[in-house]
């Protein structure tokens, strides 16, 4: 396990000396993007002083909300960038490369690229988070459960991203599907669960379990819930749905030593 | 030189695929349960001595179809229709340690099939397959540790970063301790003339550059055996040959065996003591360079080069493959006239400059295979 | 003109291919479409004070995600791959000007998708919505003059995004990732487009920002003129605002692109 983190450690290395080879472009893009994810935050405010509220919701605390999911969302996307290219690696033969290596092909492909481009979104979610975080009263339990919070919830996305990958086994086109519940998941979890209909937020409990890894933690640090064992339990639902997603991967790759591509 | 064909023919049983001890067995009766199980048995024992044993591996894919136009196009929204593509058909060959063996045959014969389920990474729809006493998809990481594979078409190496580096984050993903891989990391710099290139991006090689340095990448982990596919494509000449002289010193030194998908025959002919011929799917050759020539053809090339017009120079005996000017190429079979008899009628009929004779080019024989 | 009927139609055989694509995409559209009206939705039980009808803006909301296609998302991958590689000075070699073909690629690669996508998103947005919820659905435009309005305006939309498109092609000859520019542009159209926030929703200050950029006619300016909230009388104006920007940028383009390969030929690949 230790070795399998210390080979992370390189890949993450020359992926990051890889991008940096292009300085100018990198730069140029980051920019871009912090500046496109900051307009994103924007339209909710510009929403905000139009209407004033959102079912009960203040701006403050909807950023809470927003922060935890954009910087999920930014790690889980920057770190499973291997995945997200995965149709493109398997059709370019570099996944029977990865193959080839006496390593597991699920390290290979976290180590494929460690996207630093994603910091914009990432650097939006924790100033936004921020902001939002210095409004309250912080204790260690609150503290802790944020945490959780966004580690559950970069796990949930991470899985949906592997999970998005392992369709490209079977299909290269039915990638679309799933692109509504990573980018859109993201963005549903910019707000508040209960403004959304029953289905679906039963939909994002239970199936794809977004709602327990950021807004019932969300709603216990914001003090409008006593901490209870949904909020604690929640994110752990993010770890298992990464497991059972990094389980029906490894189904794809056997179906792929079967098939060949 | 025998074909290795499935194991149906009784008559066959004395008559062992390359490399197998010929042991004494009496003939059993055709299609005879314990006949067949003898000789399976005797496979067994002898492919103890046998590094790479393949027998009867056959495969089969599900390939959706699509029909052109548009059409076909709006159709396929609908339903799409499936086929199955024997892509191998009962392949056996077997391999000592430290072979260096020619794997040719037309596109689409079974080539890449052949080498993908060796390497491990294909599983078969049958068929027996060991490598070094592992079956390869079954224990694929400890099998993958010992096999270097080099694609011609296709990098293993970091694009961004210096060549150096590439070799250095594959030894830890080998798990190659420091002195082992600094030892044969400079040796394979000397070998194969990478001091130069050490720094520079791999994006920035040269074709012939970047080969050496896959070939070093591949045997960072000193591998006993080695894939290679089409290893000189696209290389200029000087490469090729360096390229050529380095995997035979590899082989001849290091005793790795060399397993070698190419179709430049110039390859088969500097490299491979033993060549095997696949097509659609079955193998219909195995043997050495001179067997196959002898195999598909026994047919001999005479040039003449006369003094004047040569286009009345001919034979009754010999077909004329091309006529230049002065210079005539003449295709006879030498059991139906011998060179020197043939020499001597021609000879004697024109004022002859020049001449000498030679085997058809390997490309002939075996486009002629390929056409069969 | 032959030539570059020939590029359409080639672009629409191998767009078809992508079946399960499409019926991918058009789940993400809808799946899009109705959180977004469930934010709005819920933004709206707040307050009254809306410069736009939550029917209208449920309208728009829906037309977004129908057309939503046209924005420049990402830059055409053959022509990156060609810029990239140097490849695309072979295509001067052709009797077809760059610029004007690589238009007509933008044309057709923006047209069928749009067309693929648009005609089931309308279906499902005023036909099967209204069945299952109520209010929720994308409204008929309120009179024949403003369909007909939507349409010319849809045409004005179509030639607008194909020639940000060409002009974004143009902009990779000079980033190396060549992935930059596109990206942002992209996102930008996005976003002032009105895809995410409908531009109306917008600060009354920022507004005029907003309608002076190329983006707003893409999707914001069409579908107010479908919903009825621009008057069929004025959707005129719209047009010809599409059809303006279409030309400045078409020039832009072309001037840049002229310069971009003199740029190529000289340092020779």
């Amino acid at each position: 396990m230790r070795d399998a983190l210390a080979l992370y450690g390189r890949y993450v290395a020359i992926s990051l000396r890889s991008q940096l080879v292009y300085r100018a472009t990198f730069m140029m893009m980051t920019v871009g993007h912090l500046l496109v994810t900051a307009i994103e935050f924007f339209g909710i405010w510009a929403l905000f002083s139009r209407f004033g509220t959102l079912g009960g919701w203040s701006l403050r605390e909807v950023a809470l909300i927003y922060g935890v999911a954009d910087i999920a969302f930014a790690i889980a996307d920057a770190t499973g960038r291997g995945f997200n290219k995965f149709d493109r690696i398997l059709k370019a033969g570099d996944f029977d490369r990865m193959l080839l290596r006496p390593r597991s092909p699920v390290l290979q492909l976290l180590g494929y690229e460690l996207q630093l481009l994603r910091i914009g979104r990432l650097s939006q979610g924790i100033v936004v988070l921020a902001w939002a975080g210095s409004a309250l009263a912080w204790t260690p339990a609150t503290a802790a459960l944020l945490l959780a919070s966004i580690l559950g919830t970069t796990c949930a996305f991470l899985g949906l991203v592997i999970l998005q990958a392992t369709s490209a086994f079977w299909t290269i086109e039915s990638l679309e599907v799933w692109n509504a519940f990573t980018y859109g998941g993201n963005y549903a979890m910019q707000y508040p669960m209960a403004i959304y209909q029953r289905w679906f937020q039963r939909f994002f409990t239970v199936i794809i379990p977004l709602a327990l890894t950021g807004y019932y933690p969300a709603r216990a640090i914001l003090g409008r819930d006593a901490i209870g064992a949904i909020h604690v339990l929640g994110p752990l639902a993010g770890v298992a749905f990464l497991a059972v997603a990094l389980g029906v991967f490894r189904i794809g790759v056997r179906h792929h030593a079967s098939t060949g591509t | 030189m025998r074909y290795c064909r499935r194991r149906t023919n009784a008559n066959h049983a004395n008559l062992l695929c390359h490399g197998e001890r010929r042991r004494t067995v009496s003939q059993p009766s055709y299609g005879a349960n314990w006949a067949t199980n003898r000789i399976v048995h005797e496979t067994r024992v002898s492919s103890a001595a046998m590094q790479i044993v393949v027998e009867d591996l056959a495969k089969t894919f599900r390939v959706a179809e699509r029909t052109a136009g548009l059409a076909g196009a709006v159709r396929g929204l609908v339903r799409r229709k499936h086929r199955d593509v024997s892509a191998l058909a009962g392949v056996s060959f077997s391999l000592a340690a430290g072979e260096l063996v020619g794997y040719i045959g037309p596109n689409g014969a079974g080539k890449s099939t052949t080498i993908k389920v060796l390497a491990g990474i294909l599983v078969p729809t049958s068929g027996r397959v060991e490598v070094a006493g592992r079956v390869p998809w079954r224990e694929r990481i400890e099998h993958v540790r010992r096999i270097g594979v080099v694609f011609g078409q296709r990098t293993q190496l970091w694009w961004d970063l210096p060549v150096v580096e590439s070799l250095d984050m594959l030894r830890h993903i080998y798990k190659v301790p420091a002195d082992a891989f600094r030892t044969q990391r400079d040796e394979l710099i000397e070998l194969l003339d990478l001091a130069g290139i050490l720094d520079t991006p791999v994006r920035q090689l040269s074709l012939g550059q970047r080969m050496r340095a896959d070939l070093a990448a591949s045997l960072v982990h000193a591998p006993e055996i080695l894939f290679l596919d089409e290893p000189t494509i696209g290389l200029d000449a000087v490469s090729k040959l360096a390229v050529r002289a380095f995997v035979k010193r590899l082989n001849r030194e290091r005793r790795v065996t060399v397993i070698l998908t190419t179709h430049d025959m110039d390859d088969i002919e500097a490299l491979c003591d033993r060549v095997i011929v696949i097509d659609g799917g079955a193998i219909v050759s195995d043997g050495t360079l001179a067997d196959l020539r002898n195999t598909v053809t026994r047919e001999r090339w005479l040039t003449v080069d006369v003094a004047g017009d040569a286009s009345e120079v001919g034979d009754a005996d010999a077909t004329v493959i091309r006529r230049e000017g002065e210079r005539v190429c003449l295709a006879f079979d030498p059991e139906v006239v011998s060179p020197a008899e043939l020499i001597r009628r021609v000879t004697s009929r024109h004022e002859v400059r020049d001449l000498f004779v030679e085997n058809p080019p390997i490309e002939t024989v075996i486009a002629r295979m390929y056409q069969r | 003109m032959m030539g570059y009927a020939a590029i359409i139609a080639a672009r629409f055989r191998a767009l078809l291919q992508y079946r399960a694509a499409a019926l991918g995409g058009l789940f993400t559209q809808i799946f899009f479409g109705l959180v977004r009206i469930m934010i709005l939705r819920a933004f709206y039980a707040a307050s009254s004070h809306a410069p736009i009808s939550l029917a209208n803006v449920t309208g728009y909301v829906w037309l977004g995600q129908a057309t939503l296609l046209l924005l420049p998302w990402r830059a055409d991958e053959d022509v990156a791959e060609q810029i990239r590689t140097g490849t695309v000075v072979y295509e001067l070699t052709r009797p077809l000007d760059l610029w004007g073909s690589w238009f007509a690629r933008s044309l057709a690669w923006r047209t069928a998708p749009v067309f693929l996508r648009m005609l089931p998103m309308f279906v499902i947005a005023m036909v099967v919505v209204p069945l299952v919820a109520p209010g929720w659905e994308l409204a008929p435009p309120p009179s024949v003059a403003s369909f007909v309005m939507w349409v010319a305006c849809f045409a004005g939309a179509v030639i607008l995004s194909a020639a940000l498109t060409a002009l974004i092609n143009v902009t990779m000859m000079w980033t190396i990732a060549g992935d930059g520019m596109p990206m942002m542009i992209g996102t930008l159209a996005t976003m002032f487009g009105g895809l995410v926030i409908p531009l109306p929703l917008f600060p009354d200050w920022l507004k005029p920002v907003l309608y002076a950029l190329p983006f707003a006619g893409i999707l914001d300016l069409p579908s107010r003129v479908f919903t009825g909230d621009i008057a069929a009388t004025q959707a005129v104006l719209v047009v010809a605002d599409q059809l303006a920007w279409a030309l400045v940028l078409a020039l832009v383009g072309r001037w840049l692109l002229a310069r971009g390969l003199r740029r190529l030929v000289v340092q020779g690949g």
